[in-house]
């Protein structure tokens, strides 16, 4: 942490839980990310500069970056249970917008029901942490921000058609299964 | 002497912090949250805490309020329910976690009277997480102002 040539990676949290807000940015920001931290799907499409009604940006590809992105944001991370828009719904209008469907997305989630994690898996979540969120979990994001820092560095289209092709498998290790949290084992 | 009190005051609190472990009163959550905080954010813990508690105490009201309707709407019940089993579960408040798991099963069967008895208990678990939680800031409290530092605990897997 905090190597010269290190660059600062931008996360945009959602999270309607203001505990759970604290606490994200908090992990997120030890692992030197720097953080903004919004309370619905429909504020952080607006942070993102897409339209709330999602409608897909109709300009072509070079003019929609330098219109939509006064801010860069280089992972989205949300949580799945939130009212009106919940986090799957802002997972689906991210990657059906032109210039933010390549912002890898994480998807955190308080319970673990296995059809709502392979179908955000599937339909183009990175991750999927289960809460409460660890430092474990926040250390696994770094990997897809330099994965997109690469491709921002080509042509996004091909580039990002190709990697839907390489990862139809999925990793065991993306179909989160909880890890053994820092319990206190109870003996004296 | 003022380093044989912060001493006495230092094994005071792991003891009572390692008695919430075990009795389950806390779980990991809650030295994750304790390992968040730092020189430049002292006071982590007792933000998110209190955040907790102001969450909660709303929360509990509007449990009682939608649980004392003639028409219940388990819907909105399961929902603070599933709000506060995710507040109590990020602070590691163990107990109360449970007991609103056990809440949502029985909101999911509609039973109101197994309803009203979870609501008599989270309140109670409730109240006794917020009693131990503040004895602890207490003890914190205690220790930096007599010139310590809050010790870690050690636990073994």
């Amino acid at each position: 942490m905090g190597m010269a040539a290190e660059t600062q990676f931008h996360v945009l949290a959602v999270d309607d839980s203001l505990i759970d807000r604290m606490l994200i940015e908090r992990l997120l920001k030890t692992s030197s990310f720097h953080v903004t931290a919004v309370d619905s799907g429909s504020k952080a499409l607006k942070f993102l500069g897409l339209v709330e009604d999602g409608k897909r940006n109709e300009e072509p590809p070079t003019i929609a970056l330098e219109a939509n992105q006064d801010v860069e944001v280089n992972l989205i991370i949300t949580d799945y249970c939130m009212p009106e828009m919940t986090g799957y719904d802002l997972l689906r209008k991210i990657k059906e917008s032109e210039s933010l469907k390549d912002i890898p997305v994480v998807i955190m989630s308080s319970e673990n029901v296995p059809s709502r994690i392979n179908r955000c898996l599937e339909d183009g979540a990175d991750e999927f942490f289960l809460k409460p969120v660890q430092q474990s979990d926040v250390n696994r994001l770094r990997p897809h921000l330099m994965k997109s820092k690469v491709k921002d560095e080509e042509d996004h289209h091909q580039i990002s058609n190709k990697r839907k092709e390489t990862e139809e498998s999925h990793s065991p290790d993306k179909t989160r299964t909880k890890m053994e949290p820092p319990k206190v084992v109870n003996s004296s | 002497m003022q380093n044989m009190e912060v001493d006495q005051m230092q094994r005071q609190y792991l003891d009572y912090i390692k008695s919430l472990f075990l009795e389950g009163f806390l779980d990991g959550q809650f030295l994750q949250l304790q390992q968040l905080q730092d020189e430049n954010n002292p006071d982590f813990v007792v933000e998110v805490v209190s955040l907790f508690f102001e969450d909660s105490e709303r929360l509990l009201n509007d449990l009682t309020f939608a649980l004392d309707q003639k028409g219940i709407d388990f819907k909105k019940v399961d929902a603070h329910v599933h709000q506060l089993k995710g507040s109590s579960s990020s602070i590691g408040a163990q107990r109360v976690k449970n007991c609103c798991i056990a809440f949502r099963n029985f909101c999911e069967e509609q039973n109101i009277d197994e309803c009203l008895s979870c609501l008599q208990q989270v309140k109670q678990e409730y109240c006794h997480v917020k009693n131990k939680l503040e004895t602890l800031i207490r003890l914190e409290q205690q220790i930096v102002a007599a010139g310590g530092s809050i010790p870690t605990m050690e636990f073994s897997f």
